[in-house]
């Protein structure tokens, strides 16, 4: 097995690991949250999601717009990746955020202003990914992709302002306390080594679907040599061109 | 000769800047635009007729004549402008499919912009007269005076349409290869246009409550958000060209 | 024109092989080779309807070496689309590019195209009642317009009957004693092709023959303004 294979192997196992050493962070080390107790565990998951979600969608953007820059489709299989991953992640941010919120709030939606906000997040993202499945041609779907990768990032931080007005407006609860909630230094470095773990975990789970993309698009070319073979066999059988012409 | 080889890798970025002949192209298309809606009336006699009806099914759902509608009014509003805009916005790039007209746009010795800004120009003016259209209708159903507050209502409406058809437009150029475009555009659109949304109605409602005020925050995000938009758009439509 | 080491790929197809060809002014060549052999890619590229994968395409000018972008003044294509239309009428049509190339003196270059392609009685009617010969001639006109020193045809001759060949070759032998560099792909031989001053066939995306290159005399010489056509393009 090449190095970059043994890597990333070890790679997963680590991230693995780290997470099972997460949870029992989370659930044994972490102290006791005065007003919510046991349920106040959750927001360890959440935020980090939430956090790792939003590197996802910038890896979207990034490998968006290098593919419109460099036209390699490496890029935009990477992109790909990570929205699918960055996607699954803001999808466990949207269920942790009720179950966070309905035994404290007795309700499961507060229209909190992030949670409405990781919504939108998450329509849009569904839609980048479903806009990959309804484009035929290849190139184009790399295209189309990456547009509206980058168009939708861009919007995030814009929506982010409008949503907090808008809640500004109508006051409701707000998840997890106000900006100026303080956190205990244990409960912060659980937090932090958790997102490490997740950080992980999101690296590896976006390199197995990228690998995947890659595999695909090895087996593609295959098929179009073979193809090519079949069709013309004097002009593929060397790898020249029969003819060079100069002006 | 590497400065004259650069010839066709010039496309993207780097030649939408450089490139001149983006205003006379932007008004040529613009006005072929408006002379085929004007020949066809496809869209804009569909659109009007398509937010009325959803305007008037709304009310439906509570009672229109009393206080509770101001409340709900100005939200419903929007909805059906977006709804009606995401309908319209849809053919402005199926249409140049039919005979490959795009190709003829794209071979011309203008920016591909221009492209965008004449077709995002007429789609705004389609869509203001729909909206102008409307407001009255809903003045009349909804039992509220617009006529007071018509400036503030005018600058919300301009921006806000402004805010619609900038990622409408790019968006229907996206989607012109898609299947199932009718649906994907909405599923695209509608999400990214949560911000105008937002924005438009709650300055609608500020200026339509029964104490209006200058509803200056949500006027800014709208600005705020068509330049974004238009930025970016800028950007990325000759990208989105490209073969 | 000329094609240094041209390639491109769509995804993982190689719809054209690395190909380096050199098209001087005046020559009128036409692209033979059954479908997928890559005479539309190589056209489009030309056309910069499309970026090459790898390599570059140069484009001289009366002046000398240009950009693909002022190219685009002197480019004319036809293919089978028609590239028209169908709501708008004739002069409309062909007004809308006469702006879009910033054309000095629309309304007579409008006229006199429309002349030209006998369709002048017929500018006030929308593209959509206009039969395939119309349209297809109105499309010429189309490319015309500006006057083009390289005109590139995908195709011209699918669907015409044989009146409609018959004006085609006719037009296109005009142009190009007139100087036009004429680049025409087609898999039907006849008329139009026994115009043609120098024959290239692809195959699988690559060249397979050729008959011109080195050794031929184009006709006029290299950079001189052609007679009745703004600007001899190669």
């Amino acid at each position: 097995m090449s190095l970059n294979r043994t890597l990333w192997l070890v790679a997963t196992l680590f991230a693995a690991l780290w997470m099972a050493a997460a949870g029992y962070a989370i659930f044994f080390v972490a102290p006791d949250e005065s007003t919510m107790h046991a349920i106040q565990r959750i927001f360890y998951i959440h935020v980090t999601s939430a956090w790792t979600a939003g590197i996802a969608y910038f890896v979207v953007a990034l490998g968006g717009a290098l593919y419109l820059i460099k036209r390699n489709p490496r890029y935009d299989w990477a992109a790909l990746s990570a929205g699918e991953v960055g996607f699954a992640f803001t999808t466990v941010v949207l269920i942790t955020g009720p179950i966070w919120a309905k035994p404290i709030w007795g309700i499961w939606w507060t229209w909190d202003p992030r949670l409405t906000w990781t919504f939108v997040l998450w329509l849009m993202y569904a839609a980048y990914l479903l806009l990959g499945t309804l484009v035929d041609d290849k190139q184009r779907r790399a295209t189309l992709r990456s547009v509206y990768g980058i168009f939708a990032f861009v919007n995030v931080p814009l929506v982010w302002e409008t949503i907090r007005w808008w809640r500004g407006q109508h006051p409701s609860p707000v998840i997890g306390g106000g900006p100026d909630a303080k956190l205990d230094p244990t409960m912060w470095s659980v937090l932090m080594f958790t997102w490490g773990a997740m950080l992980l975990l999101f690296a590896v789970l976006t390199r197995q679907r990228y690998r995947l993309e890659v595999l695909r698009g090895e087996l593609d070319a295959l098929r179009q040599e073979a193809e090519d073979s079949a069709a013309s066999p004097a002009a593929s059988a060397s790898g020249r061109p029969l003819v060079e012409l100069k002006g | 000769m590497a400065a004259h080889s650069q010839t066709v890798h010039e496309g993207g970025l780097a030649s939408q800047l450089a490139a001149p002949a983006l205003w006379p192209g932007v008004w040529a298309i613009f006005a072929k635009e408006v002379r085929t809606e004007l020949r066809t009336r496809e869209l804009l006699v569909t659109t009007a007729v398509f937010t009325l009806v959803v305007v008037f099914m709304f009310s439906f759902s509570f009672d229109p004549t009393s206080a509770e509608s101001r409340r709900f009014g100005p939200g419903l509003l929007w909805i059906a402008f977006l709804f009606a805009g995401t309908l319209m916005l849809e053919p402005s790039f199926m249409r140049e499919q039919t005979n490959d007209t795009l190709a003829a746009l794209r071979l011309a010795p203008i920016d591909p912009c221009a492209i965008l800004f004449g077709k995002v120009l007429a789609n705004f003016l389609f869509l203001i007269i729909t909206e102008a259209l409307l407001l009255p209708v809903f003045s009349v159903f909804y039992n509220v005076s617009i006529a007071a507050v018509l400036p503030g209502l005018a600058l919300v409406c301009l921006l806000g349409t402004l805010g619609i058809v900038i990622p409408g437009t790019i968006f229907s150029a996206v989607t012109a290869h898609a299947r199932m475009r009718e649906l994907l555009l909405p599923l695209l659109l509608l999400p990214v246009l949560t911000p105008i949304l937002i924005a438009a109605t709650e300055s609608t409602s500020a200026l339509l409550s029964d104490s209006p005020e200058w509803p200056s925050m949500g006027l800014k995000l709208l600005a705020g958000a068509d330049i974004i938009f238009l930025t970016v758009a800028y950007f990325l439509f000759g990208a989105l060209l490209e073969e | 024109m000329a094609f240094s080491a041209v390639e491109k790929r769509y995804g993982s197809v190689r719809a054209l092989r690395p190909t380096t060809l050199d098209i001087p002014p005046g020559e009128f060549v036409a692209l033979l080779g059954p479908n997928g052999s890559g005479k539309s890619t190589l056209l489009r590229l030309a056309a910069q309807l499309a970026r090459p994968s790898s390599g570059t395409i140069q484009f001289r000018g009366p002046a000398g070496p240009e950009s693909g972008f002022a190219a685009r003044h002197r480019l004319g294509v036809v293919a089978h689309p028609t590239m028209l239309y169908d709501d708008l009428t004739a002069e409309e049509n062909l007004q809308l590019f006469a702006q879009l190339y910033d054309l000095r003196d629309s309304a007579a270059a409008v006229t006199a195209r429309l002349d030209a392609a006998g369709l002048a009685e017929r500018r006030s009617d929308l593209v959509r009642t206009f039969s395939r010969g119309m349209r297809q001639r109105l499309t010429l006109a189309r490319a015309l317009l500006h006057g083009p020193g390289l005109l590139l045809l995908d195709e011209p001759t699918t669907g015409l009957d044989s009146a409609g060949h018959e004006w085609l070759a006719r037009e296109l032998s005009r142009l190009h004693h007139s100087g036009c560099t004429i680049v025409m792909s087609t898999h039907q031989s006849g008329e139009v092709t026994s115009l043609a001053t120098r024959t290239i066939a692809l195959e699988g995306g690559r060249v397979i023959r050729d008959t011109g290159g080195t050794g031929f005399q184009p006709v006029p010489a290299i950079g001189s303004p052609a007679q009745g056509v703004a600007g001899a393009a190669h």
